[in-house]
C-alpha cells in the first residue's frame, strides 16, 4: 500500500469512528485531535481497526507518532508496503 | 396529606414496538395492532421479537449512537421526549437536582455476545476486545448515557429487578423525590434484549419462548393456546415531580402515584408465587388507603407462559374477588415483553383512561383458558366505562421480586 492509500484508508477509518466530523479539510500535519471532536477512545479505535484489518499492533509509547495524519502515514508506510 | 409529600407524573416518553409516543402507543391499544415482527438474531436465525422503530438521530449524533449502547439509545430518546412532554426547557433545568431511575431487567449481555462474536472472527484474539466494552457493560450505562447526553449532573442509577424493573425505576424516583434528594426524577425502565441471543436460546430451552406461525400472534396472554414469551426492546420514562411543584409551573399531571409495593417470593428461580403477589398488591392498595373494590383498570403482567398467566390469575382473584369492579387487561399481548421497560410502558399506556374512560383491550384471546377467565377481562375489544379514578399496575420477576404501582386520577 502507497502512501496515499494509506492516507485514504486512515481517513476512511476516522470517518467510521467519527462520522458527524467533516475531514475534507483535515491538515496533514496538525494534530488530528486538533481538528475534529476526537477523544483518546476514539483514538483506541484507530489503533483497533489497524489491528483487525492489518494485525499491525503499535505500542504505546509509539502512539505520539500517530497523532497527525502525516505521522500516521509515515508510520504506517514501512508495516504496509507489502499490504 | 401535603402536596409536598405527593408525587405526580408530568411527562412521558416512550419507545414502544408499537408506538414512539404516548399517542401513537394510545391509539395502537386502541386499535388491537401489535408491534411483533421476526428479526435474525446470532445463532438462533429468525426469532419473533418486538423492536422499536423510532429515530435515535432525533437526540443522538452518529458518534454517540456508535459510542453507546441499544439501551443507552433507548434511554436517551425517551428522556428528551418526556422531558419535551413535560414542557420544561432542558436549559432552566437544574441539573443538579434531577435523577435519573432506570429499572432494567439485565444489560450487558448484548456487548458480550457481541465482542465474543467479534472475537471468533479473529481467532479468539483477546487484543481484539473492544475498549468500549466496559462503558457499555457496567449495570448504570443506560442511566448514565442520559446524563451525558442531558448534561445531568443530579445521580443516575439503575435497578436491577428484573421483569419488576419498570415499575421500580418509578418507585425509586418518587422515593428520592420524597427523601427530597432530588427535584425532578427521570425514572421508568429500558429494553434492549431482543439483541441478545442467550436470553431467547434460555426460554426456548425452558419451554418458555413464544412460536406462532403469525408473529403478531405469538403472544397471547390467558389463551389455552399461549405457549411463551416474545422478547421486545422498549422504554418508558416518567417526568415525576412533588405536586407543589407540578403546580406551581401549571404542568399537565397524568396522574398522581398513590401507592406502591415491593416484596420477595423467597420461593423459586423461575416460578412465580401467588401468595406474595397476593400480598404485593394488598400492600400497595394499604398504601393508597383504598380497598379493592375502588381500583378500576388492573393493568396485569401475564407473559403468556403456561403457569405465570394461571398464578397472576389466581392471585387477582384472591385480591379482588368474584365481586370486582376492576376492568383487567394486558399490554404483552401487543409488544411482548419489554423486560425492564414493561412496567411503566404497561402502566403509561392506560393513563389516558383517567379522560377518556376506554379500557385497552388484552388482544390475541382466541380460546380464553378458563383458569384465566377472570371477571372483566377485556377481551379483544375496548371496553368504555363510566370512570376511571385508580389504575394498578403489576410486575413481577424471576427470583421472586415482585412489583404493583397504583395510580389515581390528578383531581386537584
Amino acid at each position: 500500500m502507497k502512501a496515499d492509500d494509506i492516507r485514504a484508508m486512515i481517513l476512511e477509518v476516522i470517518h467510521e469512528i467519527v462520522p458527524d466530523e467533516d475531514l475534507s479539510n483535515l491538515k496533514g500535519d496538525v494534530r488530528i485531535r486538533d481538528q475534529i471532536e476526537m477523544d483518546s477512545m476514539d483514538f483506541l479505535d484507530i489503533l483497533m481497526e489497524l489491528r483487525k484489518r492489518y494485525g499491525i499492533k503499535v505500542p504505546e509509547e509509539e502512539y505520539m507518532k500517530l497523532s497527525t495524519l502525516n505521522g500516521c502515514v509515515a508510520y504506517l508506510e514501512p508495516f504496509m508496503k507489502n499490504i | 396529606m401535603k402536596n409536598s409529600t405527593r408525587v405526580v407524573i408530568t411527562g412521558i416518553g416512550l419507545a414502544s414496538p408499537n408506538g414512539n409516543n404516548l399517542l401513537e402507543f394510545r391509539q395502537n391499544l386502541l386499535a388491537g395492532k401489535s408491534g411483533v415482527s421476526k428479526i435474525e438474531t446470532h445463532y438462533m436465525g429468525e426469532v419473533i421479537a418486538g423492536i422499536c422503530n423510532f429515530d435515535p438521530l432525533k437526540y443522538q449524533k452518529k458518534k454517540e449512537l456508535r459510542r453507546g449502547t441499544r439501551a443507552g439509545s433507548i434511554a436517551i430518546y425517551c428522556a428528551n421526549e418526556a422531558i419535551a412532554d413535560s414542557k420544561i426547557e432542558l436549559t432552566s433545568l437544574d441539573k443538579s437536582r434531577t435523577g435519573v431511575y432506570l429499572g432494567i431487567t439485565e444489560h450487558g449481555n448484548v456487548e458480550t455476545e457481541n465482542e465474543i462474536y467479534n472475537i471468533k472472527q479473529y481467532n479468539y484474539n483477546v487484543d481484539t476486545w473492544s475498549h468500549h466494552h466496559n462503558p457499555r457493560t457496567v449495570a448504570n450505562n443506560p442511566a448514565g448515557e442520559i446524563t451525558l447526553n442531558m448534561g445531568i449532573t443530579g445521580p443516575h442509577y439503575t435497578l436491577g429487578a428484573a421483569c419488576a424493573a419498570g415499575n421500580i425505576g418509578l418507585i425509586q424516583g418518587l422515593q428520592m423525590l420524597l427523601l427530597g434528594e432530588v427535584d425532578l426524577a427521570l425514572a421508568g425502565g429500558v429494553s434492549e434484549t431482543p439483541h441478545t441471543f442467550g436470553v431467547f436460546a434460555s426460554f426456548k430451552n425452558e419451554g418458555a419462548l413464544a412460536s406462532h406461525p403469525d408473529p403478531q400472534k405469538a403472544c397471547r396472554p390467558f389463551d389455552r393456546d399461549r405457549n411463551g414469551i416474545v422478547v421486545s426492546e422498549g422504554g418508558c420514562i416518567c417526568v415525576l415531580e412533588r405536586l407543589s411543584d407540578a403546580l406551581a409551573r401549571n404542568a399537565k399531571i397524568y396522574g398522581e402515584i398513590v401507592g406502591y409495593a415491593i416484596n420477595s417470593d423467597a420461593s423459586d428461580f423461575i416460578l412465580p408465587n401467588h401468595q406474595r403477589q397476593t400480598e404485593c398488591m394488598g400492600l400497595a392498595l394499604k398504601k393508597a388507603g383504598i380497598s379493592a373494590s375502588e381500583v378500576d383498570i388492573v393493568n396485569t403482567h401475564a407473559t403468556a407462559t403456561r403457569e405465570g398467566d394461571k398464578v397472576e390469575c389466581k392471585a387477582i382473584r384472591e385480591v379482588f374477588g368474584d365481586n370486582a369492579n376492576a376492568y383487567i387487561n394486558n399490554t404483552k399481548s401487543y409488544i411482548g415483553h419489554t423486560m425492564g421497560a414493561a412496567g411503566a410502558l404497561e402502566l403509561v399506556g392506560n393513563l389516558p383512561s383517567f379522560e377518556d374512560h376506554i379500557v385497552h383491550p388484552t388482544i390475541n384471546i382466541d380460546n380464553l383458558d378458563p383458569e384465566c377467565a377472570l371477571k372483566n377481562l377485556v377481551i379483544n375489544k375496548p371496553v368504555k366505562v363510566d370512570k376511571v379514578d385508580y389504575i394498578l399496575n403489576t410486575s413481577f420477576g424471576m427470583l421472586g421480586i415482585n412489583s404493583v404501582i397504583i395510580v389515581k386520577r390528578f383531581a386537584g
